[in-house]
This record gives structure tokens, sequence and C-alpha cells, in this order.
């Protein structure tokens, strides 16, 4: 039987904020237990939220970057649940009226098509705290620091037809909001994960199959690994004659299984209702034109026009949007050399090759924008070889300074000098009599032996051009 | 006689150094050790904390800093967070809570240098009209011991009553200011919703609690809430509206001010008895130049069944904080989890409160919400829609604040029904989030009576000025229960 798979999924971003969605009340990762949890995240009695405007600016900016209606009226309601690490006993989250209504975004598949994934709704949530149940015998530690810490969950439609899909969508997401500058998108720290939706069914079949919801994925490894073992599994039941119940799993990395957690009929009822303490959202006109305004362009938008302004290919397009912080260095260095074709090889090269190997990230490059655009001028004005440069990078990382700097400091400088050059050919012509001899009796290719012994003899430093149009001429001479 | 004089008596006596905030505090302590064993007004005395405040009050008279209210001491309903003093709102949940901060009322009375005498009785979480559900045991009626003092700001309205404290803060959710102050014979004003910051004061409907005075006249109401009215950008839900002077305007003449008369206020479950009085009352509005209208407010049999729905809806999420995980009670050696919650709120919370959170449990219930919540929500909004069309044709409403005087200790306990019902006239209002206060008028067989008032949005002035009137032609708002009176140091 030949089945299909359906995966939707609601992704948890943390965002950005200074302060908590509804309390002043720091965020930062990290902190001792229990430091950054005021009155209002303790949920004492007495105590009322006030909204973080800041987030909303957030909730916005994401509802315009994937061309969704910004609610201009939305509500944020309580969902009631027991738990220890959620302090008020009910999480304020957004029900019925959220404040990011439905939009779109488009991945790349493997075969490079196109596919468009619809975004259901974005809706503002706090965060609850978290339980500690090692190292307190007996008793489970509660840890406030994440309690109500802003996060936009970001339902999608159960439009993605295979893990692979489903890690495209969701490294998608995570660009755009690290290009939007409204999450950090830490997965290690928790600050971007997702639950995955996932059902089997008949292809060509109309109705979707029972599906279970995997919940807390905070890797792409882990995403693609626990879908796929859980449509194995759901096959698996379907094809013995069995049923897929719906529930909530949890994905085992380490034994790379699903395990159930509670199943439907275990399920909480949330009672939903409006939080009193709570005004409706209005968002007016003015608010999204401001919001409007310091959208950042977006990576899509942007790939675009480094293809059409810097003519460059797909591929190093793709690499050099990567992230927002990739992007402004590479147009950093391109407009400031005035040559998109080498600073995009530098960028995709040497430093990618760097940075990757010393598993640094863009912003954390010792070779700055600057430092990079200085050097590509010199290859440009023939003060060093292209080669050579490779030389005044690796220097330039080392921390030895500017180009200028180690190009003088390392005396590296090109040899342009005709006469230095002719001196050093015929040192080369007369020590290899026998060679000479063969290229004149045709053997041409031996051009690039003559070449790589004049370049060996300078260092390097000797202009190629100029080597090789004044060997060519003397050894025909 | 320090404690039959009015707030800006005493304030003149302070203000001129003939009197000092030590003195006058000193004085209503010595009667709260007199006679609070007998009424239980107070959870807490804070003597201690409150001799302190008294003489920072008396530096800050002495520099001519203070203002109308600086060196009068008060008392605090137990509902509002009080810094380093217990905060146990009438409930074994917090007997052992010491709040950590001050509610934004707290925060502001403070600042005006008013001394806090202690900590008053009240229904556990605000939930009840007899203060009999206070963990704390009932208060009594100092008119009448064997009697409730209404509630919930029983512990409020009865200490005003006797004298024990000038004023106190109150709060209001179905007619927890305008009830005991009725059953009391004192005088109390809930405000407009959003006109005073609920910052501090634990929640039991957040969407009706509203915080107001209870204090012997409208004049000492108008000084009060003049001091904790004001937008407070801690609760969203407050409201930014100028706070006028509410004393400037107590004096505006009546004449011609149209007050409107809802019929369903009249009929049936009121005791003629009140009804005679109310009139009188009304009758001499007349007399000051005021005019009679007859309205109607068509949807006020549906405000018990509908506030009955949403405000325990509130209730049962706002009271899920209580769980024994951070502070409060905790039940000895839960076996897990579910047992911790199930054994600690079970051991802690009353019936009352018990019983709310069950009803608004199950109205906000998958399958039930459309049918309560959100019908009981559209109920609101026509009740609303009767009072809006009533202030197109009237300026105030009138009516009685109960249908009975208070009632005897223990004779509505087992009958919640018939509990509600003490509260049929104070509770559209809140569903309206309109203003309405309540001031004494002849008592019925020694007992008091109230006459509710009834103003539309942000109209607080009017409310105290139209009551104020009434307490210049007449002397009902100045008796006082006299087994309580006859201590006396001058």
């Amino acid at each position: 039987m030949a089945w299909e798979t359906v995966i939707g999924l609601e992704i948890h971003t943390q965002l950005a904020t200074n302060s908590k969605l509804f309390s002043g009340a720091a965020t930062a990762y990290g902190a001792e237990p229990n430091t950054q949890a005021c009155e209002v995240d303790l949920a004492l009695p007495g105590v009322l939220p006030v909204m973080n405007k800041e987030a909303l600016r957030m909730a916005a900016m994401f509802g315009l970057a994937i061309g969704a209606p910004v609610a201009k009226h939305s509500v944020f309601a309580r969902k009631n649940y027991f738990y220890p690490d959620l302090p008020q006993g009910y999480q304020i989250s957004q029900f019925d009226r959220p404040t990011v209504e439905k939009g779109e975004i488009n991945i790349t598949l493997g075969n490079g098509e196109t596919k468009t994934i619809g975004v259901t709704r974005a809706h503002l949530e706090q965060d609850a705290g978290k339980s500690l149940h090692e190292d307190f015998q007996g008793f489970t530690g509660i840890d406030l620091n994440r309690s109500g810490t802003p996060l936009l969950e970001i339902v999608s439609e159960p439009d993605m037809r295979s893990a692979k899909e489903a890690v495209a969508y969701m490294k998608k997401i995570h660009e755009l909001v690290q290009y939007l500058g409204i999450s950090d998108g830490n997965m290690a720290e928790g600050s971007f994960r997702c639950d995955a939706n996932v059902s089997v069914r008949l292809v060509g079949q109309e109705e979707f199959g029972t599906r279970a919801e995997i919940k807390n994925l905070n890797s792409f490894r882990f995403i693609e690994r626990a879908i796929n073992h859980e449509v194995e599994r759901q096959i698996d039941i379907i094809e013995a004659g069995g049923e897929v119940i719906q529930q909530t799993r949890l994905y085992d990395p380490d034994k790379d299984e699903t395990r159930a957690m509670r199943s439907k009929e275990e399920a909480n009822d949330y009672r939903y209702f409006p939080d009193p303490d709570l005004l409706p959202l209005e968002i007016t006109a003015e608010f999204l034109e401001e919001v409007r305004k310091i959208l950042p362009e977006l990576p899509d938008q942007k790939r675009l026009r480094f293809k059409q302004e810097y003519s460059l290919s797909d591929f190093d397009a793709e690499v050099l949007t990567s992230s927002r912080a990739m992007a402004e260095y590479f147009e950093t260095v391109a407009q400031g050399c005035g040559d998109a074709k080498q600073a995009a090889n530098w960028v995709t090269g040497s430093l990618a090759a760097y940075l990757n190997k010393q598993e640094l990230s863009i912003s954390e490059s010792p070779v700055s924008a600057n430092d990079l655009t200085g050097m590509i001028k010199r290859i440009l004005d023939n003060t060093i070889s292209g080669n050579i440069a490779k030389q005044v990078f690796e220097a330039m990382a080392k921390g030895e300074g500017d180009a200028d700097t180690v190009i003088e400091s390392k005396g590296l400088k090109q040899i342009t000098d005709s006469g230095a050059i002719e001196a050093i050919i015929d040192e080369i012509i007369a020590n290899n009599a026998g060679q000479v001899e063969q290229y004149r009796a045709g053997k041409e290719k031996l051009l690039g032996f003559f070449v790589g012994q004049v370049m060996k003899a300078s260092r390097g430093k000797a202009n190629p051009g100029q080597v090789n149009q004044l060997l060519k001429q003397k050894l025909s001479g | 006689m320090m404690h039959t004089k009015s707030l800006s008596e005493l304030s003149t006596a302070l203000q001129k150094g003939s009197l000092s905030s030590v003195e006058l505090t000193q004085h209503y302590l010595d009667r709260i050790e007199k006679y609070d064993s007998v009424l239980n007004c107070f959870v807490t005395v804070t003597a201690e904390q409150a001799l302190n405040s008294a003489k920072q009050a008396d530096v800050m008279l002495a520099k001519g800093e203070g203002n109308a209210l600086t060196g009068i001491p008060l008392g605090q309903k137990d509902i509002f967070c009080t810094n380093g003093v217990r905060t146990a709102c009438g409930s074994k949940m917090l007997d052992n809570f010491i709040a950590p901060y001050n509610a934004t009322v707290v925060e502001k009375l403070n600042a005006c240098g008013m001394p806090m005498l202690g900590k008053l009785n009240m229904d556990e979480f605000a939930m009840g009209s007899s203060t009999e559900s206070s963990f704390y045991g009932a208060t009594k009626n100092p008119w009448d011991t064997a009697r409730v003092p209404g509630g919930s700001s029983g512990g409020s309205a009865a200490a005003v009553a006797a004298r024990l404290v000038p004023i106190a803060t109150a709060t209001d959710t179905g007619g927890s200011i305008r009830q005991p102050a009725a059953l009391c014979g004192v005088t109390g004003i809930k405000p407009t919703y959003g006109r005073v910051s609920r910052w501090g004061m634990i929640a039991y409907a957040s969407s009706f609690d509203q915080a107001g005075p209870i204090a012997a006249s409208a004049e000492d109401c108008a000084l009060l809430l003049g001091a904790i009215a004001g937008f407070d950008e801690k609760d969203s839900t407050s409201i930014e509206h100028d706070v006028p002077n509410y004393t400037a305007g107590l004096n505006d003449s009546l004449q011609g001010l149209k007050i409107g008369l809802p019929r369903e206020y009249f009929g049936e479950g009121l005791d003629p008895a009140i009804a005679s009085v109310i009139n009188a009352a009304i009758d001499s509005y007349k007399a000051m130049g005021a005019e009679i209208v007859e309205i109607s407010l068509p949807n006020t049999h549906l405000a018990i069944p509908a506030y009955y729905v949403l405000a325990p809806a509130e209730c049962s999420s706002n009271l899920s904080r209580f769980d024994g995980v951070r502070y409060g009670y905790r039940c000895k050696n839960p076996e897990n989890l579910d047992d911790m919650y199930m054994r600690s709120r079970g051991e802690a919370f009353g019936e009352e409160v018990k019983r709310r959170i069950m009803v608004g449990t199950y109205a906000l219930s998958a399958g039930y919400y459309d049918a309560y919540y959100l019908k009981a929500q559209k109920i609101r909004r026509l009740i609303s829609d009767d009072f809006t069309q009533a202030f197109k044709q009237v300026d105030v409403i009138m009516g009685p604040t109960t249908p009975t005087t208070a009632f005897k200790l223990g004779e509505k306990s087992n009958d919640n029904i018939s509990m509600y019902l003490a509260d049929i006239y104070t509770i559209a209002l809140n569903l309206a989030g309109l203003p309405g206060m309540s001031l004494p008028v002849e008592a019925v067989a020694g007992l008091p009576v109230g006459l509710q008032i009834i103003a539309n949005h942000f109209e607080e002035g009017k409310l105290l000025n139209v009551a104020h009137q009434y307490q210049q032609q007449t002397a009902w708002h100045q008796q006082m229960p006299a087994a309580f009176m006859d201590i006396d140091k001058g």
C-alpha cells in the first residue's frame, strides 16, 4: 500500500523582549533559579498582568512578514490547568481571537521546486516555569525564571507531506524570526521548539488519518527522526489491522522512538475564557504602519535582489542570505570593494570554511567585513595575487592586523617590475636547459612547469599574468 | 468624643495641632481593644505599626506637609495586600500569608500619612453577604450583635458603625460595600469599575471587583475616594479619567435633579417597612427640588443568575493559584502532586468558596460554555443597556439597598439561595460597571436601612453630592449604636 504522511507544526518561538509578556522581570537565559521572577510571575495574590507592547510589535512584524492580516481586535484568554510550574493555575494565551491571522510561507523542496505552506495563525502566550526533578530528594524544584516569558506560537496548516518538508518549513520560520530580530532562535536554550502533528493516510484518500502530537522537539535532526519514526509506527499499526489513537507522544532521542504521554480521553478541559484582567488588544492602522516601517528586507526578497543586483548564482545567493548578519557582511564587502564576484567568492569560500572549522558565527568572525574589503582591494589593484591573498587572509584571521599591515610585515607585495621578473625567468631557463629544449620542440605543456618554478623562486609574489607573458616570449625566443 | 467627629473636623484639629495623630490613633486602638472582642471586626490589629505611622504623620503635620487625610487612622479590609502584614482574605488558605508588597490603595493611603489600625474581617475571598464565611469567625452587627453586619465587607461596615475606625476601605463585587453599609447604618460608595486600581487587591471576580470607602458620611467618603481613585499603570483595567475634587461638588443644589425609581426595585420581596422609609427619603429629595421619574430596568430579574455564572467562572480561575505550591496552606504529608492539590485546597477553602469554584468550573467546561458563560455575558450586556436607557431620562436612580434589614447570624448560612437574594438590588450595577452608594435612612425596628443611589459611569461626584445633601437635611447618618459609644475620653 502506498502511504502519504500529513504533518502540521506548532512552533513556539520565544520573543526577544527584555522583559516578560505581562511583567517587568528580565527574560535573560541562565540566571540562578527564581531570581528573575517578580510578584506577577510568582502569581502572588492580588497581582495583575500588564501587556508588554514590544511583544505585540514583534507579533505584528511576523504577521506582516507572512502576509497575514494582523487582527484589529485580539483577545487574551486564560487556559486553565494545574501544574506546579504554572503559578497562576492558568496560562494567558490567545484562543479564538489571535493577533496574527492566516498567512503563508514558501519552502524550497529537494528537487528545487517551491511549495507554499499555510500558516493558520500565530498567537501570543506566556511560557511556564521549569520543574526540576533531580537534586531534590523526594521533592520537585520549581524555577520560575521562564514563567511569563513571551512566546509566539506559530500554527501551520497540515500542508507538509514528509519529515523533510517539515524540517524545511521549520528552518524557514527559524530564519525568518531571526531576520525579523524577534527571536534569537536558540534551540538549545528552548527559544525555538515545536510540536508536530503527524498522521498517515493512503495515497488518494481525502480525509486525514488520526493524528498523534509529538511534543517539544528542539532540534532539526530530532524533528526529522521523530516524524519518520512516528510515521513508521502508525503505518505498522494500520497494516497490522490496528487503529492509530489520538494521543500526545514524546520523542526520546536516546532510544530514537516516541512514546505515549496521554491520550485524548485524559486530555485537560482547559476552560478557555477571556482574561478579565486584560483589555482586548486594539491594533490601529497607525501602529501597523509604524511596524511596517521597521520591517527589514525579508530573506526571499533579499535572495532575489542579490541575484539581480550582484549577478550571484542561486547557490551563492542562498548561502549569502542564510542570516541577516551574513547578508550584511557580504553587502559591506561587495559595496566596499566594488567587485561582488570576488566578495561572494571570499565570503562563501575561505571565510565560510574558516568560520565552519572554528565553529564561529558570522558575527563572531575575527576578520571584519572592512578587513576583507581592504584585502580584496589589494587583489584588485594587483598589490597581491589571489594566491597570496589566502596567506593574508589566514594572517588576518589570526589577528595579525589588516591586509596592508600583513602585506607589509610579511613582504607579500606582488612583484610587477618586469625587470625583476625577467631576471628570475632567465635564471630558471638557464638552470633547466633540458626542459627548454623539450618545450621548444613542441611540448608546450611544460609552460606550467616553468610558471611554477618562477612563482616558487619569487615565493609566490611574482604577478602571475606577467610571468606567463614574459615566459612565453623568452621560451619562444 | 473624638470618634463621633467627622473626618474634616478631625483633620482641622490635626492641622491646628489641637489633636495629634498619636492621640487619635491610640484612642481608636483603645476602642478596638475594648469592643472588638464582642464585634470581631478585626482579623489583625497592627497597633505598633499604627502608632509609628501616627508619629510620622505628626511630623508631616508639624511641617505643614500633610493633606486632609494626614494623621487620620483607618482600617483596611483584609483583601488588600499590606507589606509585612498578614493578608488572609478571610481564608485558612492565606492564614500564614504575609504579603511582600502593598496594594495600590494601601500605598496611596500610606503616602497620605494615614496610620493603619489593622486588617478588617470579611467573607472568605469576599464571597458572601454576611461575613459568616470568614475563617476568623463572623463579625457581629453593632446594632444587634445577634445579627450579621452584611458582607463581604462586614468588618469594615461594623467597625465604622461602632466607631472602632473613623473610616475603612472595602471592596464590592456584587454589593459587598453597599449591602453591609446599609445593614450597619453607615455610608459606602462603590466607584465605577476601573476608577480605583485593583493592584494588590486579592481577586474574586476580576471584571466586577472594585474598591471604595465605607465611612460615617458621604463627605468622609468623598475625602477618601479622592485619595484612592485614579489610573494605575499596574492595572490594565483601570481607566485614565480625571479625578475631580469630590469635596468641591458636595454642596451643589439638587434643584431639578431627575431621580429615577425603577419599579422592579419596589416590587415583591421588599419589606413594606423598608419601602416606607425609602419613600420617606425620596420625599426629602422632592422637598429639595428633585423631580421623580418612574423608570423600568426590565432585565433586573436576570441580574442574579447572570452574576452567579460569571463571578464564579472568574473566581474558579482566579483561585487556581492557591495550590499549596508557593505560599499559603499546604496539607500535611501529601502522597503525590494530585493529593497535594486536592487536600490543600479541600482542607483550606470553606464551603461557599468551594461551591463557587465548582459552579464556575462547570460553567466554563467544554459543552457548557455557550449555554452558561456566553449567555450570561449577553445578559450582562442587556442589563447594561437597561441602565444606558435609564440614564437618558434621569440623573440618578434610587431604591432600597437591600430587601430586608440585617438578618440573624446563622439564619441563612444553610440557605445560600436566600443569601444570594440579599444582593438583589446591588448586583445589577456591578454587571454594568456603574458607581453606586448606600446611605442610612430611618431605621426600622432599631435596625438600619440603606438608600441606594446609582449614577452613570464616572459620576461619583454626583452620587456624593446627592447623598451629602440628604445628610445635610437629616441626621440618620449620625445615629450610633449606643452599646458601643459609652466610653469617652473626650
